[in-house]
């Protein structure tokens, strides 16, 4: 069997606050396999961002490991965290997170910038991306100029232009309308069947219910962990 | 990398286009004035120093002491203390290059129907070479021309300008106090001396012929002044000391009495003008690199500016890869391109306001390459030093913090 893209064993995240340390997250297991679709749950408080941020590697645990890709990266330096996040981690954003200033093509090379890319290649493989996301005309356009949706497609194919072995999704279709909504998820649906690792955080269920699996968060634990019931039921 | 950074910097300097200029702005004015500054401070050290060379160098001046008759005390030159014998003694010191004997006064020139009134300076040949003078037409007088006491003269251009206009002076005859003096030579132009005294509007003449011819003399075998050059200027202390004891000795002052005479030391006059110039052009470059501190603070002042609205931008580029570096260098980069962008705007005004001060004031501007690349170098070092502060807080930012900046 292949390695997991993420394993986690015994993780926790504290933060100082002047009442004393808080526990945003305790005493975390978990382990996603490649290729697999989970959406992450939980009310706002429940410690699901902490344990996004600690996956994303933007932030390092207090306890506990974590091995992203068989990698242990809990005690990797700063420089290599930034490494990890730009060639195996692909973000994708409730807000897009777009620069305004640069054009599309140049919002989804940037990526390839830190990776040292040279500027002919990083170029043609931005606007094959956008071309993989159904943008591929707009590839000279500032942000300013295309919907959300279109704009979430952009940061999505900023997210892929690394080849990541994972996609970390918080809330990405927070700021939609339900059809564009649908059609962002269609899209990692589409990306997942080529095998893509995804990992969504929301709380909303019906898109939830495009991920394969449920993990619950609750008051800093893992509450629940169980394959979404309706995806079950498809596939009897 | 670097150039796609380049590229990202300029943007960034292009999306504020007004606050970058203004940024600017200061590093212009800055750069501008110590370029100006320098010039006009090099200038007037260039210009004293054109001035002391043309008085001669490593030059003393002996004076005759003064005399006392009825309680009437006539002041330094009055007396006949020096001689003609003294400065023959003294030629002989170790460390003396040239000696020669002086008698000067104002006198009436006269040429057909033109009068003019000039310096007339009676001395033997060493003098041009002591007070460096050069003879562009015809030639100097020589020592046959001293014990013949002919009557001989050499012109400067003040004077020749006043008494021919544009005719050649050359085996023309002048008058001076009825008697006729053929020219000879035509002397070089020196301009003023420190005292801002034209040193052109002199005729030299043997010091026999002044003496008897010119100024008359009560007491033969003596002059008021004596020019003495050292071989260098290391040489001056011990040429005073000796030069000052031969005259004590030779004067029969005994131990205790004050000298007969005066010793001046133009070497001195010319260090401190020297000085006082040098001094007016640090003060001038020092006041000049405070506008340029100002406009660094100016550049850290926008970065700082920058970095807080760019938060969530530099939240982004931490979570798509960019390292610490990455992000200190970015904006290390613009504050550098802003501050060279300046400082070349700034070396092109004050190069233009130099050359502009020359052409509508007579003041002497110099322009060096020096200069210029001080004023790039530290215009550079303002940007980084300056920048620094402002990227590294950038760099130093939290992600995730940066990332939930609104």
């Amino acid at each position: 069997m292949a390695e997991a893209v993420i394993r986690v064993v015994g993780l926790g995240k504290s933060y100082e606050t002047a009442a004393g340390l808080f526990p945003a997250l305790r005493d975390v297991d978990l382990c996603i396999e490649a290729g697999e679709f989970v959406a992450i749950m939980g009310p706002s408080g429940s410690g699901k961002s902490t344990f996004m941020n600690l996956l994303g590697c933007l932030d390092t645990p207090s306890s506990g490991d974590y091995f992203l890709v068989g990698r242990k990266v809990a005690q990797l330096r700063k420089d290599e965290l930034a490494r990890l996040r730009n060639r195996s981690i692909g973000f994708v954003f409730q807000g897009f997170n777009l620069l305004p200033r640069m054009t599309l093509a140049d919002n989804v090379a940037l990526p390839l910038v830190y990776a040292g890319i040279e500027r002919e290649q990083r170029r043609q493989r931005a606007r094959h991306e956008l071309a993989r996301v159904g943008l591929g005309d707009y590839a000279d356009a500032l942000p300013s100029r295309i919907s959300g949706g279109q704009q979430q497609r952009v940061a999505i194919a900023r997210a892929l232009i690394n080849s990541p072995q994972l996609i970390l999704a918080d809330e990405p279709t927070g700021n939609l309308d339900s059809h564009t909504s649908e059609e962002i998820m269609a899209l990692f649906t589409a990306l997942n069947r080529e095998g893509i690792s995804i990992v969504l955080v929301t709380h909303e269920p019906d898109i939830a219910a495009y991920a394969a699996r449920q993990v619950r968060f609750r008051d800093g634990r893992l509450v629940s962990d169980l394959p979404t019931p309706t995806q079950v039921l498809a596939a009897c | 990398m670097l150039r796609a950074m380049l590229g990202e910097a300029w943007q960034a300097m292009g999306a504020n286009r007004m606050r970058s200029v203004l940024t600017m702005l200061g590093m212009v004015i800055g750069v501008g004035s110590v370029v100006l500054m320098m010039a006009i401070g090099q200038g007037a050290q260039y210009a004293v120093a054109q001035t002391i060379s043309s008085m001669g160098s490593n030059l003393y001046i002996l004076i005759s002491g003064s005399t006392s008759a009825g309680g009437l005390r006539s002041g330094g030159g009055g007396g006949p203390t020096l001689t003609v014998a003294d400065a023959e003694a003294i030629a002989e010191l170790d460390g003396v290059s040239n000696v020669a004997p002086v008698q000067q006064g104002t006198q009436q020139l006269v040429y057909g129907a033109n009068n003019w009134s000039a310096t007339v300076v009676g001395t033997t040949p060493p003098y041009l070479d002591a007070r460096a003078w050069t003879i562009v037409s015809g030639y100097p007088f020589g020592d046959s021309d001293v014990r013949a006491a002919t009557r001989v003269a050499l012109i400067g251009q003040t004077a020749v300008d006043n008494l021919f206009g544009s005719d050649d002076p050359l085996g023309k005859t002048i008058r001076i106090r009825q008697s006729p003096f053929v020219i000879v030579g035509v002397l070089g132009k020196k301009g003023q001396n420190l005292d801002g005294r034209d040193q052109d509007d002199t005729v030299i003449i043997p010091l026999t012929t002044a003496q008897r011819k010119v100024f008359g003399n009560p007491f033969p075998g003596s002059v008021r002044l004596i020019m003495v050059q050292a071989t260098s200027a290391e040489a001056m202390p011990a040429v005073e000391k000796s030069m000052t004891a031969l005259l004590r000795q030779r004067h029969r002052i005994r131990e205790g009495q004050d000298n007969d005479f005066y010793l001046r030391n133009l070497a001195a006059a010319a260090d401190s003008a020297a000085e006082t110039t040098r001094v007016m052009s640090l003060l001038l470059g020092a006041i000049a690199s405070v506008s340029l501190l100002v406009g660094g603070i100016g550049i850290m002042n926008i970065m700082l500016v920058s970095v807080t609205e760019r938060t969530r931008e530099i939240g982004i580029r931490m979570a798509i890869g960019a390292r610490q570096q990455d992000i200190l260098a970015q904006f290390l980069l613009e504050a550098l391109m802003i501050s060279v962008a300046g400082c070349l705007i700034g070396l092109f005004l004050g190069i233009g306001g130099a050359l502009l001060t020359n052409a509508l004031t007579d003041m002497v501007i110099v322009i060096s390459g020096a200069s210029i690349l001080v004023a790039f170098g530290v215009a550079a070092g303002v940007g980084i030093f300056f920048g620094y502060y402002p990227a590294h807080r950038a760099a130093a930012l939290d992600p995730i913090e940066a990332l939930r900046h609104q």
